[in-house]
């Protein structure tokens, strides 16, 4: 349930009903690189960035909405501060129609009211394809504006089919470009095949015959590309302590490490979300990914070794590098981490890369996760395999960025 | 962008005779255009106005998520432009009969825009050409200046909300007769009550001697009545000089105070930049009226167009087609607020309310709810108390003096609240009240209300600015303070202070030495919340943004 504010009526829209035009924001603008580069100038000329990458939900038809990814900006002014402070009920609007005081009269998911407006990831079927042509720009522009380092591909190279066309190819009688060299070659060859040249330290080539079969030429021909690819794991807690902040967090920064990753490998991400609590599942779509929350309780080690189970059944191994996320808030019950901690060193074994994000809850000192992964000190024994970053509840996407940075770099 | 068709222009020059003579008032020539979904892009970010300066922020997806409609008052997507003549867009492939709807809704539009009271400050110019020059001297400006032109255009629009609409209507309908205060008002109405602040007797007695004075000494009587009021009071004529000079100078809004007073603007290499900073004010002040009136000129459109269009015989055949645009356009929605229908419905309802003379104090006397219901006195003043309400009302004043429990009541309208379920994981939307004084209320506070910022002129010394914020129930959103001082302290070339007032939270819950396991989200709400007022001092020097409490 999606409630309009009176704000957006207006008569093109809705006399006229008129599908307003849907066009990325990001085929409105001149350049992303125009506005990077001013963004950057601002810097230079003392005033704070502005451009800001927004992650946002455009309502659709129906119910469903996609997510857009865009640079996006805001305009500062001194505005009165609207937001209520009682998260429990809050918000106000009108209505007609029948019900008594107090009756219900309509729902709506709580997710799907942080995701509507924008800032929020959002939900809609088909997440995580339509996701992925902001992707690609948003990952530029996070590489390129905050300057995130770019990756080293791990050496496993996969066929695509994808080609290029290069003049690379020799072909007899036709073609693109006349190779001499090799045309007067094959003329020669031809020649003392016919004894034409009776000494070939003397050769005069006024005798010589030459054949149309002899020209050699350059032809266009398709190259098959060799590319990395990758596989990403998205890992969740969905778990009851996820609740609210953490998980919009743990969701954004995935968001943009996806976006990252697109830039990185040119779209050849495959993606692969697990949420867990003290058991794991993968869903289809990044929706579901985003907006499922159980109430249960928390075990790391049931989604790693989902991930193990995975990748060992179809040696995912030997085509991809295999990078897995993880954003949780920190809370295990397997004190010692002992399970979880085997299952990671045998991530550790063909994982490209391993993020941990933990998003503790405010009030806790250091979570049981982090702990145990810091205890087992296998941090400073995989340093290039893995990686651990805390991120206060609070954090805005520059501390996000940041986050991504420690865990990639 | 083309023009409507001759066909399609003849038809609107039909519906203009007979909004006429339905007593709708505008000017003759109007201005009707087809836009494509490839000119609305352009036309969007540029709130449809073609001509309107270039900026890049229009280009970039600009965020919403804190107080959108006080940040974002209107939807981009209007069909009809304020300007002389009137300007309005319209889908290509529409047929006859709904432009003949769209028409009359579009003329009460032009109707509302040239007789409401609130566009005032609109009426003696043609907008879009302004806006063209305007958009000119930027781009002039722009090749010379490069990106510091922007700069400027981002630190006005900063504070463009703050222009005063309400000062300069009030100075557009002074008559031009107006005195300044004469010395005699100032001494009885000013200077004893507020400056001496003399006793009552005191008051009647000095009165008293005025009207003796003025008995005794008539032609003469003014000098002689100050001759003596200046033995008691020495100081009284160069305050009343004073008084003479500040009424004057007309109350300014922050982005004429800065161009009027900064330093830093007066330097002749800076002052292009008042230039810019006049455009970004005069644009925003065009808008103003515009984002005040939304329900009551949605709603002034949707009744004409139901009105003329019902009667017109363009409408057989179509009626029922007819039935669902308009049902589409003015139905209440079950959940939210649809200014079309909420405006209509309540000038139908004041209307009728005119007709039966129930706009009275008489009505409003009787409490028996069957006389109420029987007040009829055939008054026939209905259609001239909407148009009355079409000249001198603005949303706020229209809701908040027409929306009552009649009208609730008729209308089955409720506020409705909204909570977590947090066993299903939802919010839960309620009827909370059906009582006329909250759904009022619930309405005003999501009216477009910018705060009340001014400068401190007696604060403002050693070249600080100081501006204050008169609180009322809301803090500022203070993420947005930095910058926005930012850009003040760049146009006002030195340090700038905001004293403002926020709500001091304290906690006091026993979870710090717990540690939590698991904490279901309703036990996550801290307890015992106490708030408490103070004043905040924000200063922006160099850049640099510190909070103090005062």
């Amino acid at each position: 349930m999606k409630i309009k504010s009176f704000s957006d009526y207006a008569d093109f829209s809705d006399l006229q009903d008129e599908s307003l035009p849907e066009v990325p924001a990001a085929q409105r603008l001149a350049s992303i690189g125009d506005l990077l580069e001013r963004d950057s100038q601002r810097e230079k000329d003392g005033f704070p960035r502005k451009i800001r990458i927004g992650r946002i939900v455009k309502p659709g038809r129906g119910l469903k909405e996609k997510i857009v990814i865009v640079p996006t900006t805001v305009e500062e002014k001194f505005l009165h501060d609207t937001r209520e402070q009682d998260q429990e009920e809050a918000g106000q609007a009108g209505g007609a129609g029948e019900g008594e005081e107090g009756q219900v009269v309509g729902e709506e998911p709580v997710h799907g009211e942080e995701g509507s407006g924008a800032g929020g990831p959002g939900q809609g079927e088909g997440g995580e394809h339509e996701i992925e042509a902001g992707a690609y720009d948003l990952g530029r522009v996070i590489s390129e504006q905050f300057e995130l380092p770019n990756l080293k591909a791990k050496g496993r190279r996969r066929f695509l089919k994808k080609f290029s066309y290069e003049l690379t190819d020799r072909h007899e009688g036709f073609g693109q470009l006349l190779d001499k060299k090799a045309t007067l070659r094959k003329i020669i060859e031809t020649n003392i095949g016919l004894d034409k040249i009776p000494d070939v330290s003397d050769i005069d080539p006024t005798k010589l015959l030459v054949s149309p079969e002899d020209s050699v030429y350059r032809i266009l021909s398709p190259e098959r590309d060799l590319e990395s690819q990758a596989l990403v794991f998205f890992v969740r807690d969905y778990s009851g302590s996820m609740w609210g902040k953490p998980t919009e967090l743990v969701v954004a920064q995935h968001v943009l490490i996806y976006s990252w990753l697109m830039f990185q490998y040119e779209r050849q991400v495959v993606t692969r979300f697990i949420l867990h609590d003290t058991t794991a599942r993968e869903v289809s779509d990044f929706y579901t990914y985003y907006s499922l929350k159980v109430a249960g309780g928390t075990k790391m080690e049931s989604a790693y070794r989902m991930i193990n189970e995975i990748v060992e059944a179809d040696s995912l191994d030997r085509d991809y590098n295999i990078y897995v996320f993880h954003g949780s808030d920190g809370d295990d019950w397997e004190r010692d981490g002992k399970t979880a901690l085997a299952q990671l060193r045998k991530m550790i074994g063909y994982c490209s890369r391993i993020g941990i994000t933990i998003t503790p809850a405010s009030m806790a000192d250091t979570t049981t996760a982090e702990r145990y992964i810091r205890d087992s000190k296998i941090l400073e024994e995989h340093p290039k395999e893995i990686r651990l970053d805390t991120i206060d509840e609070d954090a805005g996407d520059m501390r996000l960025i940041e986050g991504i940075r420690k865990l990639i770099s | 962008m083309e023009l409507i068709s001759q066909h399609t222009k003849e038809i609107m020059e039909g519906c203009k005779a007979r909004a006429r003579d339905a007593g709708l008032r505008f000017q003759d020539e109007s201005l009707e255009y087809i836009v494509t979904n490839r000119d609305l892009l352009e036309l969007g970010p540029k709130n449809m106005i073609p001509t309107l300066y270039d900026y890049w922020v229009h280009d970039v997806e600009v965020l919403q998520e804190k107080g959108k409609y006080e940040l974002y008052p209107n939807n981009p997507y209007e069909t009809v432009i304020n300007t002389r003549p009137a300007i309005s867009f319209y889908n290509d492939n529409n047929p006859d009969w709904l432009n003949v709807m769209i028409f009359y809704h579009v003329l009460a539009h032009i109707d509302f825009f040239q007789n409401n009271l609130y566009y005032r400050n609109t009426w003696d110019e043609d907008f879009a050409g302004q806006a063209l020059s305007d958009k000119r001297a930027i781009a002039a400006l722009r090749s010379e200046k490069g990106r510091w032109v922007d700069y400027v255009i981002e630190f006005s629009r900063g504070i463009d909300n703050l222009v005063d609409h309400y000062g300069e209507l009030s100075r557009l309908g002074r008559p031009a007769e107006t005195q300044p205060i004469t010395r005699i008002d100032y001494y009885f109405d000013v200077f004893l009550q507020s400056v001496q602040k003399v006793a009552v007797a005191e008051y009647m007695k000095e009165l008293e001697r005025y009207n003796q004075t003025v008995r005794d000494f008539d032609p003469m009587a003014e000098s002689v009545f100050f001759a003596e009021t200046r033995k008691k009071y020495p100081e009284f004529d160069a305050l009343y000089e004073k008084r003479k000079r500040e009424e004057k100078t007309p109350a300014q809004d922050l982005i004429q105070y800065l161009a009027q007073h900064a330093q830093w603007l007066q330097q002749p290499e800076n002052q292009w930049m008042k230039t810019v900073m006049e455009i970004v004010r005069r644009t925003s002040l065009y808008f103003q009226p515009q984002i005040r009136t939304k329900i009551l000129n949605e709603g002034w459109a949707s009744y004409w167009h139901e009105k003329l269009f019902l009667t017109d015989d363009r409408i057989r055949g179509n009626e029922v087609s007819y039935a669902r645009v308009n049902a589409k356009v003015t139905a209440m929605p079950r959940m939210g607020l649809n200014p079309y229908a909420l405006g209509m419905r309540l000038l139908s309802h004041l209307e009728e309310m005119a007709d039966k003379g129930r706009i009275s104090y008489e009505y409003q006397r009787l409490v028996d709810d069957d006389q109420r219901r029987q007040y009829d006195r055939h008054t026939g003043k209905g259609p001239s108390f909407v148009f009355d309400v079409r000249e001198n009302f603005n949303d706020f004043t229209f809701i908040h003096t027409f929306v009552d429990q009649d009208f609730v009541t008729a209308n089955r309208l409720f506020v409705a609240g909204r909570r977590l379920n947090s066993q299903r994981g939802v919010w839960e939307y309620f009827v909370k009240s059906r009582n006329a004084e909250e759904y009022k209320k619930m309405i005003l506070e999501s009216l477009y209300h910018p705060p009340y910022i001014h400068v401190d002129e007696e604060k403002t010394k050693d070249g600080i600015l100081y501006l204050h914020h008169a609180y009322e129930g809301k803090p500022l959103v203070r993420e947005y303070i930095s910058n926005t001082m930012l850009g003040i302290e760049y146009l006002w070339g030195g340090t700038v202070r905001l004293e403002t007032t926020e709500a001091e939270e304290e906690l006091s819950s026993g979870y710090d030495d717990i540690q939590p396991f698991y904490m279901p989200p309703e036990a996550a709400k801290p307890e015992d919340k106490k708030i408490k007022l103070q004043q905040i001092i924000y200063t922006m020097e160099k850049r640099k943004l510190t909070r103090a409490v005062q």
